[in-house]
Formats: structure tokens, sequence, C-alpha cells
């Protein structure tokens, strides 16, 4: 037995030792954390061959809700997190998380809802009105509930309008954007979503805008690099180097050429 | 608007290269995954029939246990053992195959080692006398007890490779979905899915149920084919 034991463990470690020189044989690439609205609506499928093919340098991006990305960040399993929610952007750099935070572009949100609108929002004109007037009618609303960059601003937009959003009512689907348009569609409910990922959704059944346009519900987008004093295995230089290509005219005008059924999705917004 | 079944066939006779990538990343993660498994659950198991110690029966509780692990458990414990602020995280191998590799392998390992254990230990029980009239010591017994039960050995690898290639938990948080590196069959169903693509997410899913099958059959074929030859 002690034998066979020793065995395993031996295998194992050789196992482990084995995918670690695997790896380390990798062509130059980074990872970047970002959210499911970059990757969902097709922008990095759109940018990052220009990025690639201009620097040699291989983009390896893991969306997620921003929330799970700057995690991803703080643990160092990102060398840069390009996100939507600037209040928690700049608490991940205040705590020496990131290094500087940049403004890259923006889109904005909408609010969706059954095309019969029972909650009446389309006869309102900001969307703290559109909140209020779902929460007093009989409808649903579909809420991320993920501590997404859309879920913050969703729990924004409650505030202002000073309400908490609770009960039957209320549906926190704990999910992504996509999926939580799919429930959404099926309830039907109303639910807050970013544009690209409206624009490039195929399962809407019901839904249509029927908010948009109010200034809050702007969407800025930032990106900063993980800070190497934190994390000493950050790749620090390739990941600047895709920090200063996505803020030099090049890569501004990747994001501004990114079209979806000839829609624009993102617009450039570095200074 | 084509039905899911003209999306799937059109897909594989297009021989799509981001397809083909995705199925070849899947069969590639799962299979070698089955293999690290196997060779670490067959001798374990059949040691585990064998060998008397003192907690053996928690052991086996244990792995017995560890079949119902759910797969985003075990890839939440994977990720924090290879995250770059975890014990291994100096591997550098989260967000890699590798890692999707190792997540699976947990899945795995307790149905290979578990369904050994009771197959090696109902064929021990039927010959022990026998082989031990032979010579045999326990230890020496293992390769023939293996080798007589490969059929019903078959049946437990078989789902050890059903749980892992169905699998989506486990792969998404240690290999991250990402585009041309880490997204496999089921990691790409639930991306079309949360982009509402839901025709494409099913003509994926009926490709991978059709290579779960194919591969089912040719286990099958070839165990009645090992049956009728040998006896």
């Amino acid at each position: 037995m002690t034998r066979t034991r020793r065995f395993t463990l031996l295998g194992f470690a050789s196992g482990l030792a084995m995918l670690a020189a695997f790896s380390a044989s990798a062509q130059a690439f980074i990872t970047v954390a970002s959210t499911t609205s970059t990757e969902n609506s097709g922008l990095f499928g759109h940018i990052l061959p220009i990025f690639q093919a201009d620097t040699g340098v291989e983009v390896r991006v893991v969306s997620q809700g921003t929330g799970q990305a700057l995690e991803t960040g703080r643990r160092g399993d990102a060398d840069v997190v390009f996100v939507h929610a600037r209040a928690q952007e700049e608490a991940f750099v205040a705590e020496g998380y990131g290094v500087q935070r940049f403004d890259v572009m923006y889109n904005d949100f909408v609010i969706v809802g059954p095309g019969d609108d029972p909650a009446g929002v389309r006869a309102t004109d900001t969307a703290a009105a559109a909140m209020t007037a779902i929460a007093g009618a009989p409808a649903s609303f579909a809420s991320r509930g993920d501590d997404s960059g859309t879920h913050s601003a969703e729990k924004a937009l409650w505030a202002a309008a000073g309400i908490e959003p609770a009960g039957e009512w209320y549906l926190s689907t704990g999910s992504g954007m996509g999926a939580t348009l799919n429930t959404a569609a099926q309830v039907p409910a109303y639910a807050l979503t970013d544009r690209g990922t409206w624009l490039s959704f195929q399962n809407r059944g019901p839904l249509e805008i029927v908010s948009e346009g109010d200034p809050v519900l702007f969407n800025p987008y930032g990106i900063i690099l993980v800070n190497p004093e934190r994390h000493g295995h950050v790749k620090a230089e390739q990941g600047q180097a895709f920090i200063d290509w996505i803020l030099s005219d090049a890569g501004q005008q990747a994001i501004a050429s990114f079209t979806v059924g000839g829609e624009q999705l993102f617009f450039p917004s570095a200074q | 608007m084509d039905g899911p079944f003209t999306t799937a066939l059109g897909l594989i006779l297009a021989a799509d290269p981001a397809l083909m990538q995705i199925i070849g990343l899947s069969l590639r993660v799962t299979l070698t995954a089955v293999l690290v498994a196997c060779a670490i659950g067959l001798p374990l198991g059949a040691a585990l029939a064998l060998a008397r110690f003192p907690g053996r029966g928690a052991v086996i509780v244990l792995f017995n246990a560890l079949m119902g692990l759910p797969p985003v458990v075990a890839g939440l414990i994977v990720y924090l053992m290879l995250s770059r602020s975890g014990p291994l995280g100096d591997l550098a191998l989260l967000f890699t195959p590798e890692a999707m590799i190792l997540a699976q392998t947990v899945l795995i390992l307790p149905i290979v080692v578990s369904l050994t254990r009771s197959v090696v230990a109902d064929i021990w029980d039927e010959y022990r006398e026998h082989l031990q009239s032979l010579g045999a010591s326990r230890l020496r017994a293992v390769p023939t007890l293996l080798w007589d039960g490969r059929v019903s050995l078959l049946t437990g690898v078989l789902a050890g490779f059903g749980r892992a290639s169905a699998e989506v938990g486990a792969v998404l948080i240690v290999g991250g979905n990402i585009a041309g590196h880490t997204r496999t069959m089921t990691t790409a169903i639930t991306l079309e899915t949360s982009r509402g693509n839901l025709g494409l997410a099913v003509a994926l899913g009926i490709i991978l149920l059709s290579l779960t099958l194919t591969l089912n059959a040719v286990a099958w074929g070839a165990g009645q084919w090992a049956r009728g030859r040998l006896g």
C-alpha cells in the first residue's frame, strides 16, 4: 500500500511538473480580465487581431462580471483588467492592486422591457422615473445580481429613484447579461442592459428598448495594469504595451470601427 | 431561421476551423483527464479493495461521496490552488488547458477509484482461493483482477468520460473560456446561450452528443469484440 501511495504521489508530482513545462514554452501573451459585455458583443474579436498583427503579442481574454474580473486582477491572475464600474475601479487602484486607471471608451445602458410596456415606462423621461414606474406597476424586473458593472449601475438607478427593490417582482438572476436577458424575455420582465450586448443579442422575444438617452445611463470603460509591485509575475511591459495601444489613435480607431448591424457600439474616449 | 439540426450539420460539413479547434481541445482535455484518472485510480481502487488498514472504511466512504462532488466546487478548489495567490501559483497554470485537465481529473478520479474497488472486491471474493492456491499474493493478483474485470471497469471509465465531457462548471472557472485557447464545447454552449444564439448553442450540443455517442459505440463494440474473441 505504501508503495502504491508513493507511486501515486510521484506520478502526481511529475504530472504537475510536465504541465508546468508545457505552459512555460508558450508564446508571448498577456491575460486580460474583462467583462461579458465586451466579449459577448464581439468587440474583442474585432480589435485583438489588429493588436496582435501590430505587436505579435497574443491577448487572452477571460470575460467575467466586473466584480469577478477585478477579483481576478487582485489575485494576480490577470495582467490587465478592462471593466466598467468606475467606483470599483478607483478602489482597485487605491488599494494598490492597480497602477492607474485610464478612460478607454463608453457605451450606454438602455432599459428594455415587454413591447406592450405594462409599466408605462415609455411615457417617462428620466431613468429614475422609469425605475419608479416599474416598481409601482404589476411588472417584473430581472436584475443581474452579480456585482457586475451593469448591476452597480442598476443599483445606482434604484438609489436615485429612492427605491429598495425587493419582492416577488424583483428577479435577481445572479448571472451574466445574456442569461439575464434570456430570463427577461421569458417572464417577460424589464431589465437594464448595456447597448452593446442588447444589439448583438439574438433571443429578444417580446423585449424592446423602452427607455434610453438619460445621461446617467452613460457607461464608461476603464483599463488598468495590475500592479507589478504587488504581483511580481505580472507582464508589465506587454500589458502596458496593450494599454498604450488601446489608448493610441490606432486602438481608438479600431474601437470606433466596430459595428453590429451598421450601428457603432463603443465610442472612444481616451484623453 | 434554420433549425439547430441544419445548423449543426452545416457547421460539421463546413469543417469550421474554430469549431474543429474547440472539438479538438475538448477531446484532448477530457481524454487526457480520463487517462490520468485511470493511471491513478485503477491501481488505487484495486489496492483499496485488497488492502486492510485502519480507516479503510472512511477512505471508501470518502471516495464514494466525492463521486457527487459538484463540478463547480472542484473547479473552485483547483482555481484557488492554481491562482497566483494560491499555493501552486508559481506553476502559472491557471487559464490553461492543463488546469482544465487537472480539474476534470479531480472529478473523474473518485468514479474510477470507487468502481474499481467495487469490481475488484467482487472478483477477489470469487477467485480468492483459486488465486491464493496459485501462490499469488494480494498485490501480485492486482493485474489479473483488473484484467478480469475489464468489461465492468470500462463502464466506469465511460461514466468518468461522460461526467468530464458534459461538465461546464469546473472548466469555465479554471480555463476562463478564452477564445482559441481554453474554449471547449460546453463553455462555448454556455457562451452562445448567454449571447442569445440559442440555435447555435443547441447545434453545438448536438455535435457534443454525437461525439459522446460515437465514443461509447466504439467502446461497446470493442468490448463485444474482446468478449467474443477472448471468451
